[in-house]
């Protein structure tokens, strides 16, 4: 008999690909896809393309749709993004999707020369970003806006919800150009609807006004934050949130707007590393152009090979869980 | 003329135009462009279909050059098409030419693809062959690579996936010179046998000698006229600095030094042995 599991029971790892979802929070189905195969219904030039991994980042509703315009690449990641390229080049406009490790790390010099240096249209959609599968490193992408917010002309997304996606989807498409879109998949969870907004490629927008906080925010990181407002408001602390899907243009007027309003602690919050993410972005533009808050915090995950488990134990060890972050927020203030 | 004899004056041409580039800049990959000469007069002046004038037609056949720094050879091959006006020539490896010393796409009409990261070409043209083939356009992609690049694995990414789908209208060349930056290319990475590697991943192969116009332009012919739904490669072995012999005796380099008054020398010597009827 195992004493040790008697006593301290463990949470144990989800499938690679749970929803983040919790439990009870209202949830909308495959977003990505089924906003795709809507848009691709007037739009025959959009073509999916996947390396093996379309039932995973729900391109497989697209396959279904349109089996014609459905291109397997096989567990290939840098053909993906080579044969998007040649795609686009025909006028086709491709969506590759795969898991952003796979997407960004693997096939990153595919991304640089064959899509964005000709400045082609292709639409990359990668599933599991940031601290969303506790399958280690090896499935976690921790990096992935440092690596490609560093190329040139390239456009990045990092939606919060199925809103964000389902809205983000056809304006990803109409522009003309390369993208980058972080994806949640499967069960994605819906908060955005309460909030007065629509999703607009370019634009971060101002969720709720607060008098001691401003957080700027990213990502499911966005829907975490609106939690944890809540919970400071109970304690007095109003907090104002600044979702900004779009980390690349980044939306500079707007933030330095609001973080020129006097007296609030600016927190910046990502799922991502502390390292060449939303943080650093926000960060630097400040600097640039002298706009120095009463103080400035990074929630954003370590510098580190982050560890297996379970997602709400890593995300509680690395501080982006609800509690955590209302506990680091407080601290913050004192 | 016959069509051999057009052919063999094109490569001729194709060879001096190379010629004089490299002496404008000094340097250059003087010795890929005279051993794969032959194989570029065959595409661009027998077997593809282009429009010299309108480089983006959308019926043309599309040449991708993934080894991008035979992009000397290639521009003398679109000088000789008709693409490139030869007065450009002076311009090359230049400050704000149009004619950089590693091809791109966004540079030079008629250059499909930024190449240069080697092992891009065959990914990028497996896309296109598909796309092309998506929307009923019946014309053929040519990717042209070399042997050195046959160590990147998106290269079997590629040739894998070509033949899973059918692509007949994919031809890829493979220029097989032996000789790669660090030294021979089967010293660096042995990549024989070559034609059972490229037949086992599903391809119609032939290897020529891409120095034997009549040879190369017989394989050219082949992978143009089959009607399997499989994609083709023609595996070309070249002698570098073919057709100048104190070139091609040259200890093997990659990056072959010549000496400033060798250009001159190197242009004569063509001249002495051109083709018959053949008119620089």
């Amino acid at each position: 008999m195992n004493t040790v599991a008697q006593k301290k029971p463990r949470l144990t790892t989800s499938a690679m690909i749970a929803s983040i979802a919790s439990e009870g929070q209202r949830v909308q189905a495959a977003p990505f896809g089924k906003a795709l195969v809507e848009y691709a219904d007037s739009h025959p030039e959009v073509v999916g393309m996947t390396a093996d991994l379309a039932k995973y980042t729900d391109l497989h509703l697209f396959a279904q749709a349109y089996p014609e315009r459905f291109f397997q690449m096989g567990m290939a990641e840098q053909l993906l993004m080579g044969a998007a390229g040649g795609m686009a080049k025909t006028g086709l406009v491709p969506f590759a999707t795969t898991y952003a490790v796979f997407g960004t790390r693997r096939a990153y010099d595919f991304i640089h020369q064959v899509i964005a240096e000709e400045n082609l249209n292709v639409k990359i959609c990668c599933a599991l970003p940031g601290l969303t599968t506790g399958y280690g490193p090896s499935h976690q992408a921790t990096e992935d806006l440092a690596m490609m917010r560093a190329i040139p002309g390239l456009t990045i997304v990092d939606p919060c919800d199925a809103l964000d996606i389902e809205q983000a989807v056809p304006q990803i498409a109409e522009h003309k150009g390369p993208v980058y879109m972080r994806l949640l998949r499967g069960n994605v969870p819906l908060v955005l609807d309460e909030y007065n907004y629509t999703f607009e490629l370019g634009k971060a927008k101002m969720l709720r006004e607060g008098g001691d906080v401003l957080v700027i925010s990213s990502g499911f990181m966005t829907m975490r934050t609106l939690e944890v407002v809540k919970q400071l408001e109970a304690d007095k602390v109003h907090v104002a949130v600044l979702h900004c899907p779009t980390i690349k243009p980044l939306d500079e007027a707007t933030i330095l707007a609001e973080v020129r309003k006097p007296g609030r602690l600016v927190v910046v919050a990502e799922n991502h590393s502390i390292v060449g993410g939303l943080g650093e972005a926000v960060a630097s533009l400040l600097m640039r152009e002298g706009v120095l808050p009463a103080k400035f915090r990074m929630l954003a995950l370590p510098d580190a090979f982050l560890d297996a488990g379970a997602l709400p134990t890593l995300h509680d060890r690395y501080g982006i869980s609800a509690e955590k972050m209302n506990s680091r927020i407080k601290a913050w203030l004192a | 003329m016959s069509t051999l004899q057009e052919i063999a004056s094109c490569a001729w041409r194709i060879r001096r135009y190379a010629v004089r580039m490299g002496e404008v800049q000094g340097q250059g990959y003087v010795g890929q462009a005279l051993g794969y000469a032959d194989v570029l007069a065959v595409a661009y002046g027998h077997a593809m279909n282009f429009k010299p004038e309108d480089p983006e037609w959308e019926g043309r056949d599309r040449f991708l050059l993934s080894h991008g720094h035979y992009a000397i050879a290639h521009y003398a091959a679109m000088i000789e098409a008709g693409i490139i006006p030869e007065s450009e020539l002076e311009t090359y490896g230049s400050d704000d030419s149009r004619l950089p010393m590693s091809g791109m796409a966004t540079y030079t009409p008629g250059m499909e693809i930024s190449g240069g990261s080697l092992g891009q070409g065959l990914p990028i043209a497996v896309g296109i062959a598909l796309g092309l083939r998506h929307q009923k356009n019946p014309a053929f992609v040519y990717n042209s690579m070399s042997d050195g690049e046959l160590d990147e694995g998106s290269v079997w990414e590629a040739a894998m996936s070509a033949a899973h789908h059918g692509l007949g209208n994919l031809i890829c060349m493979v220029d097989i010179n032996n000789q790669q930056a660090d030294g021979p290319s089967s010293k660096v990475l042995g990549f024989e046998p070559l034609a059972d590697k490229w037949a086992s991943f599903g391809w119609h192969v032939q290897r020529v000698d891409g120095n034997h116009l009549p040879a190369v332009l017989r394989a050219f012919d082949t992978a143009r006229s089959l009607t399997d739904a499989k994609p083709r490669v023609i595996l070309c072995d070249t002698l570098m600095g073919k057709g100048v012999p104190f070139l091609e005796a040259r200890e093997k380099n990659h990056f072959i030094r010549v000496d400033p008054p060798e250009w001159q020398q190197a242009l004569a010597i063509l001249d002495e042995n051109a083709p018959e009827g053949a008119q620089a």
